[in-house]
């Protein structure tokens, strides 16, 4: 954030692209919209052969999230975000609401499942959730600003987004449930908590990763099935390919080393041509990225998802009131968070718990929670541009 | 509704302060990921190119055809079929043990065999294991003991509809997979059936042989017989096909460049098929003329010899074996029925490791000895008188005749015992000081019994010229068997004989502890025809390479050159036995050509006769020694001579022509 000209140029730019009602962040909009190209581009070479007689079934279908999710995210931005706070009960509540009946309808068909089928695409609470757990924490970590330096509060926001955790981490859905609890520390954290407290939570988070993974195993106690312990660890010890995970881990690996520099190219992409490569267009879609563009196009998508993370971290500082800037910084972390786990986990140094790559990889939940919370952050960008133009920019360009 | 407190001022220093944090650990995250990614794809990048291209290419062998026999005129005997085998590559199956189970079972079902747990053998000898498995996992888990790495061939003849079902549904049995594969195929069945051997996937011993080295475990390799012998000319040299494949192990249909598998040479055998095929029914013939007069044969071979130069014109072993039946695979079960006292042991070449006392048909032999030794000479007469004494031991003619003065030639032609006895006497030496015998077992040795004749198909007998040291060693064998198990269980030799002129005068007339091969016999009347030279019989005559071009003509150099004195007396002898008068003569009465025989009727104690009968016809052109064993099968002019004629009638006009049995009961 230092070429200052470069900045002003692209500030004058936006002036004058948006006009102050509308205002849409157009750097961000770059970003997300480079994201979704690449995506559909990347799904529609890998996955010709999933689907008999449809080839472009996936590219399609993720052509159609993104139209949808477009239209929801420029609704949703021409809203004051600043309403929600009112109804934070309400959305805290509807959350649980949703990964309670998901729940239930597991039980019922005696499946575990974290999603609900619907006509269009599978409906998955958990993903939703992670927007709504947001807008409900910030409205509470706002209500109690006054105390913001007392256990009891820093308690009380942990205690609700552990509750929710608990509920999707049971569907089973350990990802997401990681998603909650960062996204509520990093708010606590932005929101000024103080650092003890913050320190002490992540000691904590500490010690009983530890406790599940090493300790309660050995005395007997298996918190975590032995499949996701094995997830988990897996990258630790990679040269032992005798599991499930650890080939996966190895086949995303030789698919993203040998992309090379410029890539493989469409034809000889053979990891994810040969289905070496698992869920290549789900959960490992930037090892697709990596085998057939190489360092190039693994660079491109991250620097399109560091414009992303630099425009939302703007807002925090832009946003008109602290309601928003918490509601960006727990967008913030969780885009930061999934990004990290997921590339993480396709280039071996993360361990594999099912978190997606957001804009990226397919999936309607995905897409239309990421969208929803993009919109939201149109808004928080909107509104700060009508709060500044009542009083003047000069804060903004600062 | 907007609650004051959330009104701040917007760039608080301590917000600020935490937003630049948040940035940090942004960046901190980016640059670590981009790190890693440099270091995959830039650094190592070439490494897993290497990997994924090894990923997806599995290399299949292309099984090389194996080389076919012929006979010396090109009719082929041994030829390939191709087939499709369904190969189980053991490390690919389930790695549980229940899932394994579970697609061996499927597999057995898909592949019609029996999914009941039988007896399965681990090892051999006393550290050998027993499991209850089923045949195919039975086949697995004993080829994963010995070879771990190498595919196992569970049904190499499979059915279009098995091939079919599998190809169709190769997700659903991993692991297993079809292959082209060539089975051979003996058109003549039973014919020579014991001279090819088998072929099969090369045993832990054979890798370990240096003549295999080079080979892949897996391969198909010659066993026994002719495959075994020239299997380095028969055996090509089998193919790659590389295939892209998917994470399934499925192929994708698309090539990559392959290597070519190159057939084997095929070989050229000396065998005559028509005379083989006579030999085998000839042998037939004699056991059924044997039958009639109330004879138990049961089996018999023959063996017939170019006696100019060794070559093998045909050779046969009754019972035979449809070797068919070893392409497809054979069971425990088969296998142990085709080496079991109820089938006679069809697998056993009787013309090459049977080992029988010759009776008669060894007189010639001990003239050799006799004439050479200076002992008798051909004008001296010795007048029968029915029987021959030496101390208390009084022996007689077969059938009591008297046969009055006789002299060498005579004593052939009617096969005179006592003749024989005597000159058996004065062959003898004292055994002191002649461990190896005398005259009589030098000449029998020089003639090449006790000894591998040297053919080019092992396992051969050696058989026994009996001595004073062969005595002792059976007294060796008698001490040792009743340390182990008592005097009663061992019936070995007598811990107090030793040789003595009855011994000798017993191995005169091929009796005794004698024992020697038809081919053995056949050997040592070639060196009669061809006037010394004793031949290495041999049966491959050439590799023959693609085109039609000779790789390599197999030269089989005699063994040695004898050097026989008086041999036209031992010759004529041989002639008049074929003439009226001789013991032979009905048999061979109006064959129109020169036949040389002798009958030897070999008396086994407790059982009936061997029944034998050598001969050869020393045609300037077709020149051809046969000799003819059948088991039980009485006196030599009942049952083997009339083979013998049958199987010269086919050489020489071309037809077996009719069975003429023989009546004559001298030995």
């Amino acid at each position: 954030m230092s070429a200052t000209p470069i900045k002003r140029s692209v500030q004058d730019a936006t002036r004058t692209f948006a006009r102050p009602r509308l205002g849409l962040d157009p750097l961000m909009l770059v970003a997300v919209f480079g994201l979704v190209a690449i995506s559909v581009v990347a799904i529609g070479g890998s996955t010709r052969t999933l689907v008999r007689g449809a080839p472009d079934y996936y590219a399609h279908r993720q052509i159609a999230y993104a139209v949808v999710g477009t239209i929801v995210m420029l609704a949703i931005s021409r809203f004051d975000y600043s309403r929600l706070r009112e109804f934070k009960i309400g959305v805290y509540a509807l959350m649980i609401a949703f990964n309670v009946l998901t729940l239930m309808l597991a039980a019922a068909t005696r499946g575990a499942r974290s999603w609900i089928a619907l006509p269009f695409f599978r409906f998955q609470p958990s993903e939703l959730g992670k927007v709504l757990l947001i807008i409900a924490l910030a409205g509470f970590i706002v209500d109690r600003l006054r105390r913001l330096g007392e256990r009891d509060t820093t308690a009380r926001i942990m205690l609700l987004a552990l509750g929710a955790a608990a509920l999707v981490m049971v569907q089973p859905d350990l990802g997401s449930a990681s998603v909650y609890v960062v996204c509520a520390l990093t708010m606590l954290y932005i929101a000024g908590t103080s650092g003890r407290h913050i320190a002490g939570l992540l000691a904590l988070f500490a010690v009983s990763l530890v406790l599940v993974l090493a300790v309660a195993p050995a005395a007997g106690v298996h918190v975590l099935k032995p499949y996701q312990v094995d997830r988990l660890t897996g990258f630790l010890h990679p040269s032992s390919n005798t599991n499930l995970t650890t080939y996966q881990l190895n086949q995303s690996k030789i698919a993203i080393g040998s992309g090379e520099k410029t890539g493989r190219g469409l034809a000889r992409s053979t990891q994810t041509d040969l289905n070496f490569l698992p869920e290549h267009h789900t959960d490992f879609i930037f090892s697709v990225v990596g085998e057939r563009w190489g360092f190039v196009g693994a660079a491109a998508v991250l620097s399109l998802y560091a414009l992303l993370v630099w425009r939302t971290l703007r807002l925090l500082t832009m946003a008109k009131n602290l309601f928003g800037t918490l509601i960006a910084a727990g967008i913030l972390a969780m885009l930061l968070y999934q990004l990290c786990v997921n590339v993480g986990m396709t280039i071996g140094i993360m361990p594999i718990t099912g978190v997606t790559l957001p804009l990226m990889s397919y999936g309607g939940a995905s897409y239309l929670t990421t969208f929803i919370a993009l919109g939201l952050l149109q808004s928080i960008y909107a509104q700060a541009r009508i709060a500044q133009g009542s009083k003047g920019r000069g804060l903004v360009l600062s | 509704m907007i609650d004051p407190e959330d009104r701040r001022a917007q760039s608080s220093p301590q917000l600020a302060m935490r937003v630049a944090i948040l940035g940090g650990i942004a960046f901190a995250i980016f640059g670590i990921i981009f790190f890693r990614l440099w270091f995959l794809q830039v650094l190592s990048g070439d490494q897993y190119v290497a990997q994924a291209s090894s990923n997806r290419v599995r290399t299949v062998v292309v099984q090389a055809p194996r080389g076919e026999m012929t006979d010396r005129n090109g009719n082929v005997l041994v030829e390939n079929r191709s087939a499709v085998s369904v190969v189980v590559t053991p490390q690919r199956l389930p790695q549980d043990e229940a899932g394994r189970h579970a697609l061996l079972r499927r597999l057995s079902w898909v592949l019609g065999r029996s999914t009941r747990p039988a007896d399965c053998q681990f090892g051999s000898g006393d550290t050998a294991t027993h499991r209850m498995l089923m045949p195919i996992e039975c086949a697995v888990d004993q080829s994963v003991g010995a070879l771990p790495y190498a595919d196992v061939v569970v049904q190499p003849d499979a059915s279009k509809a098995a091939y079919t079902y599998l190809s169709e549904r190769a997700e659903q049995f991993p692991g297993v997979s079809t292959e082209d594969a060539s089975l051979r195929e003996y058109p003549y069945r039973e014919v020579g059936a014991q001279l090819f051997g088998t072929v099969g996937q090369i045993d832990a011993d054979q890798l370990r042989d240096p003549a295999f080295r080079g080979i892949r475990g897996g391969s198909i390799v010659g066993k026994g017989g002719l495959e075994g012998v020239y299997d380095h000319y028969l055996r090509g040299v089998d193919g790659e096909q590389r295939i892209q494949v998917n994470a399934q192990g499925q192929p994708t249909g698309k090539r990559l460049p392959e290597t070519l598998a190159r057939k084997g040479n095929d070989l050229k055998l000396s065998i005559d098929l028509r005379l083989e095929q006579a030999g085998q029914q000839a042998l037939k013939t004699g056991e059924d003329l044997a039958h009639g007069l109330g004879n138990p044969a049961n089996g018999g071979a023959f063996v017939a010899l170019d006696p100019r130069d060794g070559e093998v014109l045909g050779m046969g072993s009754d019972p035979s074996f449809d070797p068919n039946i070893f392409a497809k695979g054979v069971s425990d079960r088969v296998y142990r029925q085709l080496n079991s006292t109820e089938s006679n042991f069809p697998l056993f070449n009787r013309a090459t490791q049977g080992t029988y006392a010759v009776g008669s048909t060894f007189k010639p032999v001990t003239s050799a000895a006799a004439l050479s030794s200076g002992v008798w000479d051909v004008n001296r007469v010795y007048d029968d008188i029915g029987t021959w004494r030496s101390g208390d031991q009084v022996r007689r003619n077969a059938g009591g005749a008297v046969y009055g003065p006789v002299d060498l030639t005579q004593a052939i032609a009617k096969s005179v015992d006592t003749f024989f006895y005597n000159l058996g006497g004065l062959l003898n030496v004292p055994p002191e000081g002649h461990p190896n015998g005398g005259p009589l077992q030098e000449w029998a040795r020089k003639f090449g019994f006790g000894r591998p004749t040297g053919v080019d198909l092992a396992p051969e007998a050696d058989g026994t010229v009996p001595d004073p040291h062969h005595i002792r060693l059976l007294q060796d064998e008698q001490r040792a068997c009743e340390r182990r198990h008592g005097k009663a269980n061992c019936n070995i030799a007598f811990l107090d004989d030793t040789w003595t002129i009855g011994d000798n005068a017993s191995l005169a007339i091929g009796q005794g502890d004698f024992l020697a091969s038809p081919l053995q016999l056949a050997v040592a009347y070639g060196a009669i025809e061809n006037g010394g030279t004793v031949v290495r019989p041999h049966i491959g005559l050439a590799a023959i390479g693609p085109d039609e071009r000779v790789i390599e003509r197999f030269d089989s150099p005699p063994a040695r050159r004898i050097d026989i004195p008086d041999l036209p007396v031992i010759q004529q002898g041989l002639r008049d036995s074929t003439l009226a008068g001789g013991t032979s003569a009905d048999v061979f009465a109006g064959f129109g050509k020169e036949v040389f025989g002798k009958t030897g009727t070999a008396q086994i104690t407790g059982k009936p006769d061997q029944s034998w009968y050598v001969a050869y016809v020393p045609d300037p052109v077709r020149p051809i020694v046969v000799a003819c064993v059948i088991q039980n099968g009485g006196f030599g002019d009942q049952a083997a001579a009339p083979a013998v004629r049958q199987i010269l009638s086919q050489w020489f006009y071309g037809h077996p022509g009719r069975v003429v049995a023989g009546s004559s009961t001298t030995t």
